[in-house]
C-alpha cells in the first residue's frame, strides 16, 4: 500500500544469484574488451615487426616504386606502385559493379515476381559464398582467354582513349580482368546494402508517386533513389573496402610487374595484397618485415574507406529518421 | 457543394480523347512474345553464320528485344511509358548479367572438377606423390581445413556471442559505442592483414619461419569474430522484450534470463549466423598461405606442430605448379570446397527457416 519507492525493483537479495550475475556480466564485458585488445594487438604487432625494415630502408617507403627487400644490407623498397595498383583495381571494380548492383537491388525489390524475390536474392548472395581462390581459378583459366579477343578489339577501336592504349596483353592477365572479377565479387555486398535501403522506402512516398500517375521508373526516380542514396554510397564504399583487400583472385590473375601505369589492357600493375601473398614464401632478409609494412599501408587504406562508408550510412540513417 | 462542380465531363462528350486513352497500351503478352521471338530470330541468324555461342546469343537477344520494345512503345504508348519499358529491360538485364558469372563458374567447377573428383581423390593425401604424377588427393587438405576451421570456430564463437550479449543486454554509454565502432573496423580488416598479424605475433613468440595450423586458426578467428558479433547482435535484438520482462517478473536473475530465455529463443538465428561465418572463412586462402604453410603433403592432425595443408591453399599451390595434372587437382579441390561451402550456406538457411522463433 505504501510502496511509493522507485518503480524499479529493489536489488535482488544478496547471495548466489548476484555472484552469477557478476560473473556472467564480467565474461560478456571481458569478451567485448578482448576484441578491443585483439584489434590493438593487430596494429601494434604489425608496427613492431614492420619497424626494422622501415629503419633499414634506403629509399622512401611511400614514393619508391621498386621492391628489393630480400637482403640484409641496404634494402630498398617502396609501396607507391603497389598502392596505386590496389586503388586502381578497386576503382575499376567499383565502377563496374555499382550500376549493376543498383539494377539488381531494384529488380529484387520492385520488379521480380513477389514469390520469387527471396530466392533470387539468395542466388545473388551465393556469389558472395564462393571462395576467392575459386574466383581466381575461374578468372585465370576461363574468363581471361575469352577476354583476349575483346581486348584486341578494344585497343583497335578504342585505343585513342588513353586507358585502352595497346598493344593488348596476349594473355589478358591485366588489371582490367582483375577488376572485372573483383566487380563480380563485390556485387553481393553493394546489392545487399542497396536492397536494405530500397525496402525501407516509406510506402507512402511510393504510393504518392504512383497515385500522381508516375510510371514505375518515375516512381523509382522520384521516391526510391533519393531515399536510398546514402545506402547506395555506403554499400559501394564497403564493396570498395572489400575489393582493396582482396588477395587471391588478383594474385592468380595478374601477371605482375611493379609499375605505375594506366594502361588497363597491358600487364604491368600489382596490388598490395597480391604482392604480399606472392612474395611471402620467398621473402628473406628484411623481406617479411617489409611485406608487413606494406600490409600496414593496406590496413590504413581500407580503414579509411570503411570508416567513410560507415559515416555516410550513419548520416543517411539520421536524415531519414 | 463544390464536389458537384468538379464533376468529370460526361462520357461520350469527347469521343476523340476516349479512343486515345484506350489505344495507349501495348498488349499484355507483347513483351513475352517479343522476347521469345527475338531469341528465336537471333538464334537463327547466328546459326546461319555458324557462329552460335551462348554469350553472343544472349547479348544480341537482349539488344534486339530492348530496341524493338522501346521503339514500339514510343510509337504506341508515348515517351514516358517507353522510358519505363527501357528501364525495366535494363533492370532485368542487370540481374541476368550477375547470374552469368555464377552459372559459368559453377558449371566450370562442376565440369572440370568431375574429371578427378572421386572417392580416391577424397581419401588419399599427396604424401610421396610427385606433382606431375597421375595420383594423389586432398585428404590431408580436408583434415587441415576441418582442424583449422574447427579451432577458429571454437575461439570465435564464444567471444563473438558473448560480445553480442554484452552489447545487447548490458552495455551502455561510451564502451558500447567504442566496441560497436571497433567491431565495424574489424569487419573491414583485409584477410591478408589478419594473416600478417599472426605472422608478426608468431615471429615475436617463436621466432621467424614457424608455421602451423594454430596460427592459421587464429588468423581465421580474427576474421570470424566480427561476423559472429554482427549476426548474433541482430538475432538477440529480435528477442521480444516481453520475454525478458516475464522472466524478471518471476524473480529470475538477469544472467539466468539470458542463458535460459534469450539465448534459446534466438538459438536458430545464432546457429545460422555462425554457419554463415564458417562458410565465409572456410574458403579464406591468403591468411593460411602465410600462417599454415603451403607445402605440406602428408596428413597432419596436430594443430601445433608443422605445416598444415587445407583446401583453399591446396587449390592455390596446385594452380601455381601449373601442369595439366595440377590444374585437374586444383579444379577437383575447388569442386570439393564449393560443395562444402554451398552445403554450409544451404544448411544455414534451412535451420534459420525451420527453427525461427514464432514472432506472432
Amino acid at each position: 500500500m505504501t510502496t511509493t519507492d522507485s518503480p524499479k525493483a529493489a536489488p535482488p537479495p544478496a547471495g548466489k544469484r548476484r555472484i552469477g550475475d557478476v560473473v556472467f556480466a564480467g565474461l560478456a564485458r571481458g569478451s567485448g574488451i578482448l576484441i578491443l585488445l585483439i584489434l590493438a594487438g593487430v596494429a601494434a604487432f604489425l608496427l613492431v615487426q614492420a619497424w626494422p625494415s622501415l629503419m633499414a630502408n634506403t629509399s622512401n617507403f611511400l614514393t619508391d616504386q621498386s621492391w628489393d627487400a630480400n637482403s640484409r644490407e641496404n634494402p630498398s623498397f617502396g609501396v607507391a606502385a603497389l598502392a596505386f595498383g590496389t586503388v586502381l583495381a578497386a576503382t575499376i571494380a567499383l565502377a563496374l559493379a555499382t550500376p549493376v548492383a543498383i539494377g539488381i537491388a531494384l529488380f529484387i525489390v520492385y520488379y521480380a515476381p513477389r514469390r520469387l524475390a527471396a530466392t533470387l536474392g539468395y542466388l545473388v548472395d551465393l556469389l558472395a559464398a564462393i571462395p576467392s581462390v575459386v574466383y581466381g581459378l575461374w578468372g585465370m583459366m576461363i574468363l581471361a582467354p575469352k577476354l583476349v579477343p575483346v581486348y584486341e578489339g578494344m585497343t583497335r577501336y578504342l585505343g585513342w582513349i588513353p586507358l585502352f592504349a595497346g598493344p593488348a596483353s596476349t594473355s589478358a592477365r591485366t588489371l582490367l580482368t582483375a577488376g572485372i572479377v573483383l566487380a563480380v565479387m563485390i556485387l553481393p555486398i553493394i546489392t545487399a546494402m542497396s536492397r536494405d535501403v530500397f525496402q525501407q522506402v516509406p510506402q507512402g512516398h511510393r504510393e504518392a508517386a504512383l497515385a500522381m500517375g508516375a510510371t514505375r521508373w518515375e516512381m523509382i526516380r522520384l521516391a526510391v533513389l533519393p531515399f536510398g542514396k546514402s545506402g547506395i554510397v555506403g554499400g559501394a564504399m564497403l564493396g570498395m573496402g572489400r575489393a582493396l583487400g582482396e588477395t587471391m583472385a588478383v594474385a592468380m590473375i595478374l601477371s605482375p610487374s611493379l609499375a605505375i601505369s594506366f594502361d588497363l589492357l597491358q600487364s604491368g600493375n600489382q596490388t598490395i595484397a597480391a604482392h604480399i601473398a606472392l612474395q611471402y614464401p620467398e621473402a628473406t632478409g628484411y623481406g617479411v618485415s617489409a611485406l608487413i609494412a606494406a600490409g600496414l599501408v593496406l590496413f590504413a587504406i581500407t580503414l579509411a574507406v570503411n570508416m567513410g562508408a560507415r559515416y555516410v550510412v550513419a548520416r543517411g540513417n539520421k536524415e531519414s529518421a | 457543394m463544390s464536389m458537384t462542380t468538379t464533376q468529370p465531363p460526361a462520357p461520350g462528350s469527347e469521343a476523340g480523347s476516349r479512343t486515345e486513352l484506350s489505344t495507349g497500351a501495348l498488349p499484355r503478352r507483347f513483351p513475352l512474345l517479343l522476347l521469345a521471338g527475338s531469341a528465336l530470330v537471333v538464334a537463327g541468324v547466328l546459326a546461319a553464320f555458324s557462329s552460335f555461342g551462348p554469350v553472343a546469343w544472349a547479348l544480341l537477344t537482349a539488344v534486339a528485344y530492348t530496341v524493338i520494345i522501346v521503339t514500339a512503345s514510343v510509337r504506341v504508348e508515348g515517351g514516358r511509358k517507353a522510358k519505363d519499358r527501357l528501364v525495366t529491360a535494363i533492370v532485368y538485364g542487370c540481374f541476368l548479367l550477375a547470374m552469368a558469372p555464377l552459372v559459368s563458374l559453377l558449371y566450370t567447377v562442376a565440369d572440370k572438377g568431375l574429371d578427378r573428383f572421386s572417392p580416391y581423390f577424397l581419401t588419399v593425401s599427396m604424401n610421396g606423390v610427385l606433382p606431375s604424377m597421375d595420383a594423389g588427393g586432398v585428404y590431408h587438405a580436408i583434415v587441415g581445413t576441418l582442424a583449422i576451421t574447427g579451432m577458429a570456430t571454437l575461439m570465435a564463437v564464444p567471444i563473438g556471442v558473448l560480445t553480442a550479449v554484452y552489447l545487447v543486454e548490458y552495455a551502455q554509454g561510451r564502451l558500447k559505442k567504442v566496441i560497436t565502432f571497433f567491431v565495424d573496423v574489424m569487419t573491414g580488416i583485409p584477410s591478408i592483414v589478419a594473416g600478417l598479424f599472426v605472422v608478426a605475433l608468431w615471429m615475436m613468440l617463436f621466432g621467424p619461419g614457424k608455421t602451423n595450423g594454430a596460427a592459421g586458426a587464429i588468423s581465421l578467428a580474427v576474421l570470424m569474430i566480427p561476423v559472429v558479433v554482427r549476426s548474433s547482435e541482430e538475432m538477440l535484438r529480435l528477442v521480444p522484450q516481453d520475454l525478458r520482462e516475464a522472466s524478471y517478473a518471476l524473480g529470475v536473475p538477469k544472467w539466468r534470463t539470458i542463458v535460459k530465455v534469450v539465448l534459446p529463443t534466438s538459438a536458430a538465428g545464432l546457429t545460422t549466423g555462425i554457419m554463415l561465418a564458417i562458410a565465409r572463412v572456410i574458403g579464406e586462402t591468403a591468411p593460411l598461405v602465410l600462417t599454415a604453410g603451403s607445402s605440406a603433403v602428408s596428413i597432419n592432425w596436430n594443430l601445433f606442430d608443422g605445416q598444415m595443408m587445407n583446401l583453399p591453399v591446396f587449390i592455390f599451390s596446385q594452380f601455381r605448379m601449373g601442369g595439366a595434372v595440377n590444374y585437374e587437382r586444383a579444379w577437383a579441390a575447388a569442386l570439393t570446397l564449393v560443395l562444402v561451402v554451398m552445403l554450409l550456406f544451404f544448411l544455414a538457411r534451412v535451420i534459420g527457416r525451420l527453427f525461427a522463433p514464432k514472432t506472432r
